[in-house]
């Protein structure tokens, strides 16, 4: 078979099963693409040498009842792998090795798959376009000098590039969702709650999210089933029913009522943007579900609480980087001067900035006007979602306000950089699963993706809108190895 | 509201990270240009409202209180920055 790296992931594991490849076939290809393919920047750290060992395992005695049987996976470098060195994109953790394994990752492993490396990513996952990462920019396979998107960027260009059949990534705001639109893949944020945390280097623990990002909505939905179930580990798990995402698939959405949000309409929307929606909204209709106006109105005060809310989180979450037993050090003259050495040279500098917000409006005297002021507006966001779902089965909107953009272009500008995520940031407020599905192309060939908002725990429903769309829109990444 | 140099010091402090004065005007307008974009929020009155704690509507669970990680205190003890097979070493603190 000559291009088994292009294979979706249902596709790889149908030849699996019948024999027509095996799993050191697979791994081979993928590693020796990936070795062809360092321009792009997408792999912190490779397990290449260890997948192969496995796979042959895999082959020797191969299990064909698993989900994932003898895949070769890679994985954003933010899940913690037992033995295997996790970095979260930053030099204060670039030695370090984790003693045991995320449950998300186990889930994946326990099914069959096979680490094949760890992928890049903007340090702690706090960026959009994988520019805060202390291993260095991303290339965004669809262009040259092009950001992938952030903060799972690794993960989108890998997979966009075909290194990985599929992967995961975490989304604290949007951080698989705006980089599967950046390079027209598949990336869902599943409802909080529903895929441990536990072993993910934490970011905002109220915010953050595992999920899948593949080719296309069924590999989601297969992986999805892979990885989200309860844990005991995680104190926020939630024991709920889960649906079996992939079989229960279908593209009938007949009679579903389908929200669009007015206030998605931001000002500066580029055209395109506002075209592709209206794409978005025939196919649905074609589909045969029912379009409903609706209202979010706090829709503009996401972002602003969403800074308040995250950097808070982060910089307690972060307070264990500090320089005593594991990770960078800087030496210092005493305790004190250390930790400020190690903290100061150990993160960069959007994660300090992130740090000194969260510590500014956590402080003393400033509490109840920021960080008490943000948790009540992001009730009222929530109320705003919990309102329309009396209505519709879920919603749609854009899933980016742009496509790609050029390496350097957002740097300087922390604001300009936040504005990337302003249609994903509620998703995440109100702890809701949301997916975004590449859709069509912009004026400059790049691609563009719509965002399909659940309701709680209801993944199947928006997966099955995103299958029925995908089916009429179909898609075709433009692709041409310009790195190679 | 504006946050000054001596703003940016203290909160760095309590941060535990140390900033020169390069750095900490730099953050400065960083900081205040996110503080302009954070300040929408005052349009809003929050009076009646209830703060959203917790998005995960669950109660915590109680656990035995047992541990399930065996043998790795080698395995924690080698990404701990200073060398010692024993224990986690850190500057002098008692003189």
């Amino acid at each position: 078979m000559s291009d088994i790296t292009k294979l979706s992931l249902n596709e790889l594991i149908k030849n699996i099963r019948n024999k027509k490849l095996s799993s050191t076939e697979i791994t081979n290809s993928f590693i020796e693409r990936s070795e062809k393919s360092k321009k792009l920047n997408t792999y912190v750290t490779d397990n290449f040498s260890n997948a192969l060992a496995a796979a042959k395992i895999f082959d020797e005695k191969p299990n064909m009842d698993l989900k994932l049987p003898g895949i070769p996976i890679a994985v954003k470098d933010l899940f913690c792998t037992n033995g295997v060195r996790t970095t979260a994109g930053s030099n204060i953790l670039n030695n370090f090795i984790p003693p045991y394994e995320s449950t998300v990752t186990q889930s994946m492993w326990d099914e069959g798959a096979i680490l094949l490396g760890k992928l890049n990513c903007d340090e702690f996952a706090m960026g959009s376009s994988n520019e805060t990462s202390f291993f260095g920019n991303v290339q965004n396979p669809i262009g040259e000098n092009l950001v992938p998107g952030g903060s799972s960027g690794g993960s989108s260009a890998a997979l966009a590039a075909n290194l990985t059949p599929v992967t995961i990534g975490t989304d604290t705001g949007g951080s698989i969702r705006q980089p599967a639109s950046f390079t027209g893949t598949v990336g869902l944020k599943p409802t909080y709650g529903s895929c441990s945390r536990y072993g993910i280097v934490a970011f905002a623990s109220s915010l953050d999210q595992a999920g899948p990002m593949s080719q296309n909505v069924k590999d989601a939905a297969l992986l999805l089933e892979v990885i989200s179930k309860f844990d005991n580990k995680d104190s926020t798990s939630i024991d709920f029913k889960r649906n079996k995402y992939s079989s229960e698939l279908t593209n009938n959405i007949k009679g579903l009522k389908i929200g669009i949000p007015n206030e998605y309409r931001v000002e500066g929307m580029p055209k395109e943007i506002e075209d592709l929606w209206k794409t978005g909204i025939e196919i649905i209709k074609d589909c045969g579900a029912e379009i409903v106006d609706i209202s979010l109105p706090n829709t503009k005060y996401a972002l602003p609480t969403y800074y308040i809310v995250a950097p808070a989180e982060a910089s307690s979450n972060l307070a264990r980087y500090d320089g005593v037993k594991y990770g960078f050090r800087s030496e210092g003259e005493n305790l004190i001067d250390m930790y400020e050495k190690t903290r100061s040279e150990g993160f960069g500098e959007e994660v300090k900035r992130r740090i000194l917000i969260g510590t500014y409006v956590l402080s003393s005297g400033y509490y109840d006007a920021y960080y008490l002021k943000a948790q009540k507006v992001r009730q009222l966001i929530k109320k705003d979602f919990d309102n329309v779902y009396n209505n519709v089965d879920a919603i749609l909107t854009p899933s980016t306000p742009s496509s790609a953009f050029k390496i350097g272009e957002k740097t300087d500008d922390p604001v300009s950089m936040y504005l990337n995520d302003i249609f994903t940031v509620p998703v995440n407020l109100a702890g809701l699963p949301g997916i975004s599905i590449p859709t069509g192309i912009d004026n400059k060939g790049f691609p563009l993706g719509l965002q399909i908002i659940g309701k709680p725990f209801d993944e199947q429903t928006i997966l099955n809108i995103a299958y029925s769309m995908e089916e009429k829109i179909n898609f075709k990444n433009d692709i041409t190895d310009w790195w190679m | 509201m504006t946050i000054d140099l001596k703003t940016v010091k203290h909160i760095s402090k309590l941060a535990r990270i140390s900033t020169d004065e390069k750095k900490a005007n730099k953050l400065a307008n960083d900081l205040n240009s996110i503080f302009k974009f954070i300040e929408a929020l005052n349009e809003l009155d929050t009076e009646k409202v209830e703060p959203l704690t917790s998005i995960a509507d669950t109660k915590l669970r109680l656990r035995e209180d047992k541990f399930e990680a065996n043998n790795i205190r080698d395995k924690i003890l080698k990404n701990s920055p200073d060398e010692n097979k024993d224990y986690f070493v850190v500057p002098k603190v008692v003189e």
